[in-house]
């Protein structure tokens, strides 16, 4: 990347007294202001959360009673939540966000008709999360009620279908979930698909593979690592998805192991109790959200940075 | 990228068994890959479906001038919590623009190689991935327990939190994608940095930067989380940036609760205005892009 930087010396009209460029300041106290945007959420919410730290400390993260008015604020039940949901969502979403990756950087349709496809994918994305919530309650919720049922009836000894069946439950969000990470996944994943070189292809089909001995044998492997990191940024964004989550997972502060029970996350937490909380409520639900931020910022810095590795690692093939 | 030609079209009698069953289990996995792909087309089909076909019922001209109708009641209409939507997403702009696009300056034009661009690269790659909930929590600390109250003023701050990273990263595309060579002319014929950028860069990235603008407008106008606890919401019409506003999708996330069908049909009509808002802003963004595609070089 050849960088527009000129040395400021190249200009034979500057004065030369006037050695900073007003403009300059103006545009570095910017760039300052936003790295220190960050720095300052973390910090605020920091601050705010500060006397429910010293309060509850690290019982707070292995507590399960959430109760207000007790002034008991245990965040386990939603930790568990936030984590069991996102993985739900991910074992779903992957195998068909990787089939659609696939489905789109193959040539088994014409260009303009994988172009639709990638289109309407993207289009998922463009969705706003409420309106998947309002969806997810005429649609999925009565979907999962019937189902889950049937579920809870016949595999009801797993601990994981345990009855009764509930339409606002862990399993409804996590599908939903699924539903809204898949974007990430299919343009990530198509990605590191579309940068395999073709002589790769070439060579697999020159000794004879078929077309899925070559996507088993040499496509994925070789996009691994580019599918590993939009799994794992689909992973941040599926423990940070709050609206939808929120007016499906049924919000219950109990520790539940049931798909099919009502659960809560730490995002659906903050948005069903902020509005109303007071005192040290408010300051336990900055805690809920500093965990919120810490553990996603760990995994989307994860994720950047195996993507980081993975497009050096595939530009070292060409 | 169509590539080399799958040898996927093999007659099926051809070689022996083993190859058969290998062409056998290639045709599996192609029409297992198609079916899986099509298949998560259904949830999309329907979300467009129902929203259409439920939002269009309650679909008047009233719905955009009136207030929302009390639980329980018939009529009115969402005419408050688009006007919030607007002010608010405008107040994003406001705040995230100029920091934005100064920001993506100096990481481009000035200081590209400099430990500080490197950190607002990183910061502004971090910053879209924060739950957009955090902006929320972020502008409560900020502004709500400052002020004192729920405000327009506090639901726009949170937006402009989640529209910079994309105004940032999309105007640095921008000006990569204005070519050296031109820099390299204005600078020949004597012109000043800062006269380059205003005269010659600046005028050359601006479609693309536009395109940056609206998709922050199509992401923060869609967010729900980061308006609920901070500009709550409100029966009435916006008469100050201090006061607590309503927003389409704060709209939709309560009516949708409500036990009344008539409130809930008004969710599915604030869906479909929202969606329709939404799509407007992405499809001006890729227009906006596309106009400029075919002069461009690197």
């Amino acid at each position: 990347m050849s960088g527009p930087a000129t040395p400021t010396a190249s200009n034979p009209f500057r004065r030369r007294g006037l050695r900073v460029d007003p403009f300059f300041a103006v545009t570095w106290l910017a760039a300052l202001a936003t790295v220190a945007s960050l720095v300052w959420i973390v910090a605020s919410i920091l601050h705010q959360a500060w006397p429910a730290i010293q309060k509850t400390g690290a019982g707070f993260f292995v507590n399960s009673v959430w109760d207000s008015n007790r002034e008991r604020f245990g965040a386990f039940p939603y930790l568990m939540g936030t984590v069991l949901s996102s993985v739900i969502a991910l074992l779903i979403a992957l195998p068909l966000g990787v089939g659609i990756a696939i489905f789109l950087s193959e040539n088994f349709l014409p260009v303009p008709a994988r172009q639709a496809i990638r289109f309407v994918v993207e289009m998922l994305a463009a969705i706003p999360s409420v309106v998947y919530g309002l969806w997810g309650i005429a649609v999925v919720i009565p979907l999962v009620q019937r189902w889950g049922g049937l579920l809870a009836d016949h595999v009801g000894f797993l601990p994981l279908f345990k009855g009764p069946a509930y339409g606002n439950s862990m399993l409804t969000a996590s599908l939903v979930l699924s539903l809204m990470v898949l974007p990430t996944i299919t343009a990530i994943g198509r990605t590191a698909l579309a940068t395999v070189p073709k002589t790769l292809r070439e060579g697999s089909y020159a000794v004879g593979a078929t077309r899925w001995e070559t996507i088993f044998g040499i496509l994925l492997p070789t996009a691994a690592p580019g599918i590993v990191a939009a799994t794992i940024l689909a992973f941040g964004r599926a423990m940070g998805e709050t609206m939808a989550v929120a007016m499906l997972i049924g919000n219950s502060p109990r520790l539940n192991w049931s798909l099919l029970s009502p659960a809560g996350t730490l995002a659906s937490l903050l948005a069903n109790q902020f509005a109303e909380a007071s005192g040290i409520q408010v300051s336990a639900l900055m805690y809920a959200a500093f965990t919120l931020v810490l553990l996603t910022l760990l995994v989307n810095m994860l994720g950047e940075f195996v993507l980081r590795r993975a497009q050096r690692a595939t530009a070292g093939l060409r | 990228m169509s590539s080399a030609a799958a040898p996927a079209a093999l007659s099926l009698k051809v070689g022996n068994r083993r190859d058969r069953a290998r062409l056998s289990a290639n045709l599996f996995w192609t029409v297992l890959c198609a079916g899986l792909s099509f298949l998560t087309l259904v949830p999309l089909f329907s979300i467009v479906y129902l929203v259409l076909r439920n939002g269009l019922v309650l679909l008047r001209p009233s719905v955009f001038t009136e207030l929302p109708p009390a639980p329980g009641l018939e009529g009115g209409g969402v005419g408050n919590a688009i006007q919030g939507t607007l002010v608010m997403v405008a107040i994003a702009l406001v705040l995230a623009t100029p920091l934005g696009i100064l920001s993506a300056i100096y990481i481009c034009e000035y200081a590209p190689l400099s430990r500080l661009a490197g950190a607002v690269r990183f910061n502004a790659k971090l910053l879209t991935g924060i739950p957009s909930i955090i902006c929320g929590v972020f502008a409560y600390a900020v502004v709500v327990v400052t002020t004192g109250s729920f405000s327009a003023l506090a639901g726009g701050v949170a937006l402009a939190v989640l529209a910079l990273p994309t105004v940032l990263l999309t105007s640095e595309q921008a000006l990569l994608g204005v070519p050296y060579a031109l820099r390299e002319a204005s600078y020949g014929l004597g012109a000043s940095r800062f006269q380059t950028i205003f005269r010659v860069v600046l005028p050359e990235a601006r479609p693309a930067m536009m395109t940056g603008v609206m998709l922050a407008v199509a992401r923060a106008a869609g967010e729900t989380a980061p308006v609920l606890f901070t500009a709550l919401f409100s029966e009435y019409w916006l008469k100050g940036i201090m006061q607590p506003a309503a927003s389409l999708s704060v709209l939709i996330f309560n009516f949708a609760g409500l036990p009344y069908p008539h409130q809930i049909q008004l969710a599915w009509t604030a869906s479909l205005i929202l969606v329709a808002l939404v799509t407007a802003a992405n499809v001006t963004a890729q227009l906006a892009f596309t106009k400029r595609q075919p002069g461009k070089k690197r």
